[in-house]
């Protein structure tokens, strides 16, 4: 399509631009409303009493000395749950309430209603609970090995996916073999759980949630109230960061149920210590690989067993289990693969979603490999996995042919061939200790320090796979408002700060050429627009704005027509109907006059397959996306510590619709994946988390991320909205890897867990395996 | 809960006096998160930040805070409100150490609010401000309405979180020597800024009685000396001070050896005891180095 001149403003703005952001100056400023901030004049505060034991049976649980403080509105057990005291994503195994089980520390217990939250916490601590105390199951090879007591009835094991491919015996002359454990990673999202549910006259409930998809939480809500859906109404509040960690529920039941008990407003905030109990982690992994190869560097075959560790209830673990395995060996071609991955119950905290989704795991396993092989090759990594990328038309283990671009090799180029940065400190040597490892602790002035440099590379499905009926819906309405054409878009999709009612007005603008966009909140009063994750918003809630536009701007050139001397193609740009020839032949406003155009439009991604459960084969994801990074970090091999020097990116974005939002996805998601390789970790004992604030449970600073060189490729996929592919995962996923391989080249460590702790390094360096430059 | 505001050191004892159970507060930089926590429920608060006498530092060569003079004086009296960010600011030349150490502290939110008076309430083991107030050899002026003493900082600190201070002492100042000779303070954390020491080392030379002080964080009960390395530095440096040169490997090596025997680690979540005393060897060798180059060359100074 042509665009005249006069529409440069529209283009901007459009598709392709970088417009503001409607929540950025807020946000900046601290004026942005968070869910935690929800208001209401007549309102109680919730407040949940939770487990202290990973593992016990309660045998008696007295309300009575909290229901007689004074203040208190309600004290409520699984007793009162009014519908079914069970909810989950993808197997409805966790309890509102706990009935006669605890299985991790944290679990809600009984919830309270007061007229103060600090009365409110007192009212649960007055909250009697006797418990037996079991012993916890909490490591994951233990709780599939025989004899180890189920936890629940259907056993330990959540979910078994096999890949077979090729040669179930295959040999070569190459074999390296490795075992790599993950630890468990926080999303860390700064806004705690928090909303405010409101009752109805007409029975239901209105809920204001700070969530990540709304109608999956209206289902479990309403199930779990035992009322029909419709009368379980959810807007989404503002939200402070996701990263996967809202896609379950956390005070979602607990607020309705209080709020249609005792008649009046509830909200719930959580604080930052109990947000570590009241949110799913990264799942915790072990894995083993072998890889063997021939003499010249081709794959050969992988075999893998990945154990996923999902602690105490079930949420996304056979989704993550199902990526875990399907992408297992990485973006390589791979002619023998055999992999097996396992998701379990355990005692520990209950993992699910975040960012990278079962494929961080397995590129750390994956990537760990590729560099031990190259070692054993005495060959350069990079020219290792140049040699057995995928590319366009490759198979991957599941037999599914990459069907659009699939740069991988390109990718690696790019990041290898960057610039490398300069030694730290001026001519004489002398740096700023912001520059060394250590930073501003003052432990160098350069003793020790050695510099390495590694690369990763990654590969992610975008959107829900394995048949997964992944859908979206939109409505768009264009109206003349005060003389001026008004688009207006309306979908339940959840901006978690993300950019996404920033990237569907400018869909809007791009498709009808209309400036004026008003996005409205996301609530339940459309149609699903699915979960604000798996790198998919802009692919198919995307992809529902600009069919949902593309069905108004139809109708309105359809009436354009009837008014029109006929005569070529018609399309919208700068709020006029314009012709072939690029003149403006119509004003929409005049045209449409008191006329409103509205469409709804429920739109799907190209239909997945289930896996095959004997062979894992099958088509079973929509679309890859792939990122690589190249890590230059100086490591102080004395004391272990390390600083990240320079992260460069490279990332096929297919088309970037928002390129300063794409940059941003990449920065964020770079410096996630740092703080995985490096410092975050859930530190679980003995099925307790040891470490349940910010003051030990470490995330970046400013002055541990580095400079991010990033190389965006717009190679457009033909099936997707626009050409796009997913951002937001890819690059969680190898800057890890790259970061660890960069460390081990500076100290020679084997580094085989992730994060990377001091004594790791201080213990196992190997003094002349490393190259220092 | 009660919320005392003394306006001055009078009012402020004669308060902690009548309620003993009162906790002070100065930055809040510790005790808000234990309320925001719910670790601690006091009875009543009482603010010292309206105390003008706790805000100021002064030497016995005369009063500080004038940007301009320099007063002079063997002794820094540096009040228990007076915030890092002052610290760093302005006493940097007499206070090199304690000042190394305050840079360390938290963000310059933290250091704008956070007091060493703070640090010495909250007693931590990884309070950063004690290992330099052990190695400058410093003493706590602690007050109530029964008088004043001064407890030296060695003998201040008796578990973790606790201290030799009685329920209706305040700190009311420390008294700090001037420093005569290079100081250094080093801190290991997981993260290149705004982190809990996993343990810290802080030394002080003293070229004018020979003596070599040092101090430990994060690494037992209490922050500690290391004594043994301090005997055996000052016995090494003792010839050395007139015609100095470089230090020879094996006294570097074995002053580390006997700082990381000095420390009585644990395993805990910031790092493990055999981490701890690894680390401590390097730092307290590295900060050796770093301080005696530093007397060598003449490059310390008390503008440093
Ligand atoms: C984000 C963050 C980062 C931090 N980083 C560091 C760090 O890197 N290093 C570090 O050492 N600390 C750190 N801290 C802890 C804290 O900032 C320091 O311990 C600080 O010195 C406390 O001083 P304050 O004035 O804020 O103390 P407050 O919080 O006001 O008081 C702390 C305790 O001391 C008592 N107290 C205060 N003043 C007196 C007095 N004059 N006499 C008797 N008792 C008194 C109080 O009752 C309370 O028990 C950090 C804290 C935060 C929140």
């Amino acid at each position: 399509m042509t665009r005249s001149s006069t529409e440069r403003a529209d283009t901007t703005a459009g598709i392709g631009g970088s417009p503001i952001r409607p929540d950025g100056a807020l946000k900046v400023k601290g004026e942005f409303a968070y869910s935690s901030d929800l208001w209401a004049e007549d309102m109680l505060w919730g407040a949940t009493l939770r487990s202290p034991h990973p593992h016990a049976r309660i045998t008696a649980v007295r309300i009575g000395k909290a229901l007689a403080l004074p203040g208190v509105h309600a004290v409520l057990t699984h007793d009162d749950v009014p519908g079914r005291n069970r909810f989950g994503l993808e197997h409805a195994d966790q309890p509102v309430l706990a009935e006669d089980v605890v299985r991790y520390q944290g679990e809600p217990v009984a919830v309270v209603a007061a007229d103060h939250p600090e009365t409110a916490r007192r009212a649960a601590a007055l909250i009697e609970v006797d418990y037996d105390v079991l012993d916890p199951v909490t490591d994951p090879e233990t709780a599939l090995a025989d004899g180890t007591p189920a936890l629940h009835p259907d056993g330990n094991l959540v979910r078994h996916v096999r890949i077979r491919r090729g040669d179930p015996e295959p040999a070569a002359p190459v074999v390296v073999t490795g075992e790599y454990t993950v630890g468990m990673q926080d999303q860390a999202f700064l806004g705690p759980e928090s909303g405010m549910a409101v009752p109805a006259e007409d029975g239901g409930v209105d809920l204001y949630v700070a969530t990540q998809w709304l109608h999956v939480d209206q289902r479990q809500i309403a199930e779990s109230l035992g009322v029909p859906q419709e009368k379980v109404r959810i807007t989404l509040a503002g939200v402070g960061g996701a990263f996967g960690a809202r896609e379950d529920l956390s005070m979602q039941v607990h607020a309705c149920m209080l709020a249609m008990h005792t008649g009046k407003p509830v909200k719930f905030v959580y604080g930052r210590e109990e947000s570590f109990f009241g949110h799913v982690h990264r799942h915790p992994a072990v894995m083993r690989y072998e890889h063997g190869a021939t003499e010249d560097g081709r794959l050969v075959y992988v075999r893998a067993r990945i154990l996923l560790d999902g602690g105490a209830y079930a949420s996304t673990t056979s989704a993550v289990v199902g990526n875990a395995a399907t992408l297992g060996v990485g973006p390589y071609e791979v002619p023998n693969a055999h992999v097996d991955a396992f998701g379990l119950y355990t005692n520990n905290p209950p993992c699910g979603a975040m960012r990278g989704f079962g494929a961080v795991q397995a590129c750390f396993g994956y990537e760990s490999q590729m560099d031990k092989l190259a070692a054993a090759l005495g060959m350069d990594p990079v020219d290792l996995r140049v040699r057995n990328a995928v590319r366009e038309g490759s198979t991957m283990p599941t037999g599914q042919v990459i069907d659009s671009a699939a740069p991988v090799a390109e990718l690696l180029r790019l990041v290898r061939d960057k610039p490398m940065p300069a030694p730290v400190g001026d001519a004489e040597g002398v740096a700023d200790p912001r520059e060394l490892p250590g930073g501003v602790s003052n432990t160098t002035r350069g003793e020790g320090v050695r510099r390495g440099v590694g690369y990763g590379v990654g590969i992610k499905n975008v959107a829900f796979s394995e048949g997964f009926d992944d859908y979206s819906t939109a409505r768009v309405r264009l109206e003349v408002i005060g003389g001026e054409p008004v688009v207006s878009v309306h979908t339940a999709a959840a901006e978690v700060g993300q950019g996404l009612v920033t990237l569907q007005a400018q869909i809007a603008r791009t498709e009808l050429g209309v400036h004026q966009v008003t996005i409205l909140p996301a609530d339940t009063a459309v149609g699903s627009a699915g979960s604000s994750s798996a790198s998919r918003q802009s692919y198919v809630t995307g992809g529902a704005v600009k069919a949902a536009c593309e069905a108004v701007r139809a109708e309105v050139l359809a009436i354009a027509a009837d008014v029109l001397p006929a005569g070529g193609e018609l399309y919208l740009n700068g709020g006029k109907v314009i012709a072939s020839t690029g003149e403006a032949v119509a004003d929409v406003a005049a045209l449409l006059g008191d006329r409103v155009v509205e469409h709804t439009v429920e739109w799907r991604h190209r239909p997945t397959q289930p896996l095959d459960p004997a062979t894992g084969q099958g088509n079973a994801h929509v679309q890859y996306a792939f990122a690589a990074h190249r890590a230059v970090v100086d490591v102080d091999t004395e004391l272990g510590l390390v600083r990240v020097v320079e992260l460069a990116c490279a990332q096929d974005v297919g088309r970037a619709l928002n390129p300063q939002a794409v940059v941003g996805q990449i920065q964020g998601g770079s410096a996630q994946g740092l703080g995985l390789a490096v410092m975050e970790e859930i530190q679980v004992v003995g099925g307790k988390v040891v470490n349940p604030s910010f003051t030990d449970y470490l995330i970046p600073t400013i002055l541990d991320m580095p400079p991010m060189p990033i190389d965006v490729l717009e190679l457009a996929d033909p099936h997707a909205p626009y050409g796009l592919r997913g951002v937001g995962e890819p690059p969680t996923i190898s800057a890890t890897p790259a970061i660890v391989a960069a460390v081990r080249a500076a100290t020679g460590a084997a580094l085989t867990r992730i994060p990377i702790r001091p004594e790791h390094v201080v213990f196992t360096t190997v003094e002349d395996g490393g190259h220092s430059s | 809960m009660e919320f005392l505001r003394p306006a001055s050191l009078t009012e402020a004892l004669e308060a902690k006096a009548a309620h003993p159970d009162a906790t002070p507060i100065a930055g809040g930089t510790d005790l808000m998160v234990e309320l925001n926590f719910d670790k601690r429920r006091p009875s009543a608060l009482l603010d010292l930040t309206g105390v003008a006498e706790l805000a100021e530092w002064d030497t016995d060569g005369g009063s500080g805070g004038d940007p301009g003079g320099d007063p002079g004086g063997d002794t820094v009296r540096l009040g228990a409100c007076v915030p890092y960010s002052r610290i760093i600011g302005e006493l940097g030349g007499r206070l090199p150490g304690l000042a190394m150490a305050a840079r360390t502290v938290g963000s310059p939110q933290i250091r704008n609010r956070g007091t060493v008076g703070g640090n010495l309430g909250s007693a931590s083991p990884a309070g950063d401000a004690h290992p330099p107030l052990l190695a400058a050899g410093a003493a706590v002026e602690a007050a109530s309405t029964r008088g004043s003493r001064r407890i030296p900082a060695a003998e201040f600190f008796h578990g973790p979180k606790r201290s030799a201070l009685a329920a209706d002492e305040l700190v009311v100042a420390v008294h700090l020597p001037v420093a005569t000779g290079p100081q250094q303070f080093s801190k290991v954390g997981t993260r290149n800024a705004m982190v809990i020491a996993v343990c810290s080392f802080s030394l002080a030379l003293h070229p004018e009685t020979g003596a070599v002080g040092t101090g430990i964080g994060s690494a037992g009960p209490t922050p500690l000396r290391a004594e043994d390395a301090q005997l055996f530095a000052a016995a090494e440096l003792e010839g050395r001070w007139e015609a100095p040169g470089p230090l020879p490997d094996s006294v570097l090596r074995r002053f580390g050896e006997l700082v990381a025997a000095a420390a009585k680690p644990i395993d805990d979540v910031r790092g493990t005891a055999e981490y701890r005393r690894h680390a401590l060897a390097v730092l307290a060798r590295r900060t050796l180095t770093w301080a005696w180059d530093d007397y060598r060359t003449g490059s310390w100074s008390r503008c440093a």
